[in-house]
């Protein structure tokens, strides 16, 4: 089993990622390189947090041309593991891997704190060692993680149960106050139809020890080992 | 040859940019303009007859269509 870590310019939460998998996972883990043609080799691949391109034109946006895209689309299209932390999530959303996308937060601000999360749906590789409802102490640090989709786009979404986690208070109750960037439904986290692509703008790669703060994102690497032993 | 792009966040979208602009209106006194909406401009120079490929530009790399439409001034 092999992660790989994808660095574009702008990126600079490669480094927490790939901690996380192999210091506090224990698993093998390499950098790949923006410009790499392919992702052979690797059974998960991690796009982390960031500002690639220096978030011109859109965050995310000028990412989705980088070579490693196309062989990453490819990955995921024959049911290979893709996760979007954060800047990640938004490039997925503008590569089309995703649905949906990332607006300025309503309050203009960028937000740097911990939230809680509301686990939605526990049937997928990224939330396998969840309980349903199970709620998780991760961080966000984003200006633009507002998550918007159109109506149609949007009851799709969620009739599918492609919501995994939503900002919740910490009693578990989905409330306008807990929700710090304005994003639809309190989504902080959604995976594509097939269930293979994770995007998520709060940071398990920041939370996944507890001299952290938190290990509670170390939970969603791990339900992504458990779901590559036991595929 | 020139083309400006004009984008901007569909109507449907929420625009908490323009909004805040917005607010900084009242104590100017400028109460006649009800709404501020932001976008963006790009100016291309192109050669003639490339209409096909600034629409193109336009569309794939300039708008994100799930939010955002787009316009160009040709000139």
């Amino acid at each position: 089993m092999k992660f790989g870590v994808v660095i574009f310019p702008g990126s600079n939460c490669e480094q927490d990622c790939h901690y996380a998998i192999q210091s506090v996972l224990g698993k093998p883990v390499e950098y790949i390189w923006h410009q790499d043609t392919s992702v052979k080799g690797f059974d998960a691949v991690i796009l982390p947090g960031g500002f690639s391109y220096g978030d011109y034109l859109r965050t995310g946006a000028l990412a989705k041309f980088s070579p490693v895209m196309n062989a990453i689309a490819e990955f995921a299209k024959k049911g290979g593991l893709v996760f979007g932390i954060c800047n990640g999530f938004q490039i997925l959303t503008e590569s089309g891997l995703l649905p949906g996308a990332l607006l300025r937060n309503v309050g203009l601000k960028y937000v740097c704190e911990f939230e809680t999360l509301k686990t939605e749906n526990i049937d997928t590789p990224f939330t396998n060692l969840m309980e349903m409802g199970q709620l998780l102490r991760i961080p966000i640090g984003h200006g633009d993680g507002n998550f918007f989709a159109d109506a149609d786009t949007l009851k799709r979404i969620e009739d599918n149960g492609q919501v995994l986690f939503r900002y919740a208070d910490s009693a578990g109750q989905i409330t306008r106050e807990a929700n710090p960037n304005g994003s639809l439904n309190n989504i902080a986290g959604i995976v594509n139809e097939q269930r293979n692509v994770l995007g998520m703008m709060p940071h398990p790669d920041r939370s996944s020890e507890a001299i952290l703060g938190s290990a509670d994102g170390k939970l969603i690497f791990e339900s992504m080992v458990n779901a590559l032993v036991t595929k | 040859m020139r083309a400006t792009v004009i984008v901007t966040l569909k109507p449907t979208v929420l625009d908490p940019q323009g909004m805040t602009i917005h607010r900084s209106l009242a104590p100017l006194g400028l109460t006649d303009i009800t709404d501020v909406r932001q976008g963006k401009i790009f100016h291309l120079q192109l050669k003639d007859g490339s209409r096909e490929q600034v629409e193109r530009f336009a569309k794939e790399v300039l708008t994100n269509p799930v939010i955002e439409e787009y316009r160009v001034i040709w000139e």
